[in-house]
């Protein structure tokens, strides 16, 4: 993936450009607003991750800007704002994601390699059912079923389920569930989603020699087919 | 700044001096029109007498010629009066009258006017004003006949002088009663000036002082010193952010470096190091969900969260929320029974409401089990809708509860009891709650559950932006 930062702290830039260089991706950089601009209207980038306040031009006119000209590449948004409503400012102009600073670098790459995928396979997310290994989530029945047994699961281990599906080979992380599956964004101070995540665990790996939900550690979790 | 430099640069004098010009201006028009009207009535009246008089003259003449006229003219001017005769030839020199002289050409005009003339009396007498009509006779006689306008213009002196008193009146009692006011308005003005300096100057305790009249200087005065009040509460509110950031960022922080200062002088596999770093990366995540909940708290308090209102159903909520805890809740061994109508529409910050209630139900599952063992904790949670007030999110355990004394300071940052302090958690989940309900003009009460605690969370709907 061809991934351009537009940051203005120069360690900050060193550190992400490695970063992602050593996750496998292909990184740009800038550091200032109007470079950026120039580099993000010019050549094709998958993702652009954009620091919000930066010298020149400001990182949400920077993407308003891209985006009255027409280009439709996702941004992802680097913050030192991050409430609910500076999100939904960052958000509504034009921004695909937003993370407030500090962050951890697995979420943002998780963050930056989801935003890549679903800009890939737009179609894929309509499909009725996914499947990872064996195990199989009909999205029209409401089914589950695992090497053709089927799993009961609760609505909302359901949707989890599903989430980390449409997800499938990307680290998850615990704020990309709460946001996606219950749709909050506060931060829930215990470890409620580890719970939630081990139970639905314990349903669909349980007696199973191929586990097919990992735990990515200092990450998050993630779904994918032990054999591959 | 001198006293009349002071005087003069406050606006109640300006306002003042700009009346008073105003009304001077009033009274000059209004007694220029009264003297002009008096003036105009008099000399109507003057001029008719002289008309009636030359008429009676000419009906003398014609009657009985110049020597009759003569004779009349004679008689008259004898008797006192303001009435005034002259009686010239076709080369204008008079014949009889008590005019001595009239301005030249005068015999020459028609109509009435006024002009000045010499008395016959006294030729020390000064010059007189009258106002006159030439009447011409046949064979080149002239009549003149006039009136003295001293009386006249006795009144229109009376007048003007009445006119420049009242001015003279007015200015000065206008300027006193403008300083008086205005030294009244300085007072005050300048006596809420130092009490502002000296509240600047350090004093946070000064108040503006209020005189107690009730008049827009006292509700000046209340109204600021309640923005003082909430000025100093915030202030108050700041200071203890920063003590406790100051004691309980510090141990975490101190943690951190030792973990790190540990694992430099220990450490000897990669393993190690590994183990090291991430308990490092563990401990400052900490810190970063401390500073999160600080600054959420601190931006609540200070009412900057505005416009994230939005119309959403309160009974979804804690629905959603209990759930989200329930697996916690069931590990810990407490049950959470959830009790809330089939919907509860409600105007307010989802998000927001949402985190207060999560933090409720995640305090009521980590200090609402009775410490003595004894039945298994049950956790009750609840929504209601109070008629008229808004939407009451209630959230009842029964553990030891919290003694009435610690209601009030459990609910500040950072505050613990005594027995949480082995638990897990920084004593933000109430403030923050706390500053939910604030911020939506809500209330947070902390009640007796018998046994247990009982929080209710009171969150009024919004209007409608």
């Amino acid at each position: 993936m061809k991934i351009l930062v537009i940051e203005d702290d120069r360690a900050a830039v060193d550190y992400l450009v490695k970063a992602f260089r050593e996750a496998g991706h292909a990184v740009d950089a800038a550091t200032d607003g109007l470079a950026g601009y120039g580099l993000a209207e010019e050549s094709a980038h998958d993702v652009l991750v954009v620091d919000r306040m930066l010298p020149k031009m400001d990182g949400l006119s920077l993407i308003r800007g891209l985006r009255e000209q027409g280009v439709t590449t996702p941004a992802l948004i680097l913050s030192a704002l991050g409430q609910v409503d500076d999100r939904v400012k960052g958000l509504r102009a034009g921004g695909d994601d937003y993370l407030p600073k500090p962050y951890a670098f697995s979420e943002l790459l998780a963050r930056v390699e989801a935003l890549g995928r679903r800009q890939g396979t737009a179609a894929k997310t309509e499909e009725t059912t996914l499947s990872v290994g064996d195990l199989a989530l009909d999205r029209l029945a409401r089914r589950v079923t695992r090497g053709g047994q089927e799993i009961a699961l609760q609505p909302r281990e359901f949707r989890l389920l599903e989430f980390l599906m449409q997800h499938a080979g990307q680290v998850v992380t615990r704020t990309m569930l709460l946001e996606g599956v219950w749709d909050y964004h506060f931060d829930p101070q215990t470890n409620v989603i580890d719970v939630h995540v081990s139970r639905l665990r314990a349903k669909i790996d349980r007696g199973s020699d191929r586990p097919l939900l990992h735990t990515v550690r200092g990450a998050g979790y993630m779904i994918r087919d032990g054999a591959r | 700044m001198t006293a009349l430099g002071k005087l003069w640069r406050t606006t109640a004098f300006r306002i003042t001096l700009v009346n008073l010009a105003v009304f001077c201006v009033f009274a000059f028009a209004a007694f220029g029109y009264v003297a002009w009207n008096a003036r105009r009535v008099v000399d109507g009246e003057i001029t008719s007498t002289i008309d009636a008089e030359i008429n009676g003259l000419a009906e003398q003449y014609n009657q009985g010629g110049i020597r009759r006229l003569l004779a009349v003219v004679f008689q008259r001017s004898a008797q006192p009066g303001a009435s005034l005769y002259l009686i010239t030839n076709f080369a204008g020199e008079r014949l009889a009258g008590n005019i001595v002289a009239l301005q030249p050409g005068v015999l020459d005009r028609s109509g009435a006017f006024e002009t000045g003339y010499q008395a016959t009396e006294d030729a020390e007498r000064p010059r007189g004003r009258a106002l006159v009509r030439v009447n011409l006779l046949p064979n080149g006689f002239r009549v003149v006949v006039g009136r003295d306008l001293i009386d006249r213009d006795r009144l229109v002196f009376a007048t003007r002088r009445a006119f420049n008193w009242v001015i003279a009146l007015v200015a000065v009692l206008g300027v006193a009663t403008g300083v008086l006011v205005t030294r009244r308005v300085l007072k005050r003005v300048d006596a809420m000036t130092d009490a502002a300096q000296q509240i600047m100057g350090g004093s946070v305790e000064r108040r503006l002082p209020v005189a107690g009249s009730g008049d827009e200087f006292d509700r000046l005065a209340v109204n600021l010193n309640s923005m003082l009040d909430r000025i100093g509460d915030l202030m108050t509110g700041l200071q203890q952010v920063s003590d406790n950031i100051a004691h309980d960022l510090k141990t975490p922080l101190t943690r951190l470096r030792n973990r790190a200062e540990g694992a430099l002088r220990a450490a000897s596999s990669p393993e190690d190091y590994r183990r090291a770093l991430e308990g490092c990366i563990e401990e400052s995540d900490g810190l970063i969900r401390v500073f999160n909940a600080l600054l959420t708290i601190a931006r609540l308090e200070s009412g900057q969260t505005q416009g994230v209102m939005s119309d959403f159903d309160a009974a979804d909520v804690i629905r959603d929320v209990a759930e989200l805890y329930e697996p916690i809740a069931e590990e810990s061994g407490a049950t959470l029974a959830i009790d809330a109508p089939k919907s509860l529409p409600l105007r307010a910050s989802r998000e927001l409401v949402g985190q207060a209630v999560a933090n409720l139900i995640d305090n009521a599952i980590k200090y609402g089990r009775c410490e003595s063992g004894g039945a298994a904790p049950r956790i009750e949670v609840s929504a209601r809708e109070v008629a008229g007030e808004g939407v009451a999110f209630v959230v009842a355990d029964r553990g030891p509860g919290i003694p009435d004394a610690d209601r009030e300071r459990v609910v500040k940052r950072f505050e613990r009891l005594e027995s949480a302090r082995t638990k897990s958690g920084f004593g933000l989940g109430l403030s923050l709650a706390a500053a939910v309900a604030k911020m939506h003009h809500g209330t947070l009460a902390l009640e007796d559950n018998q046994p247990g605690l009982r929080v209710r969370l009171l969150i009024p709907s919004a209007p409608a932006a």
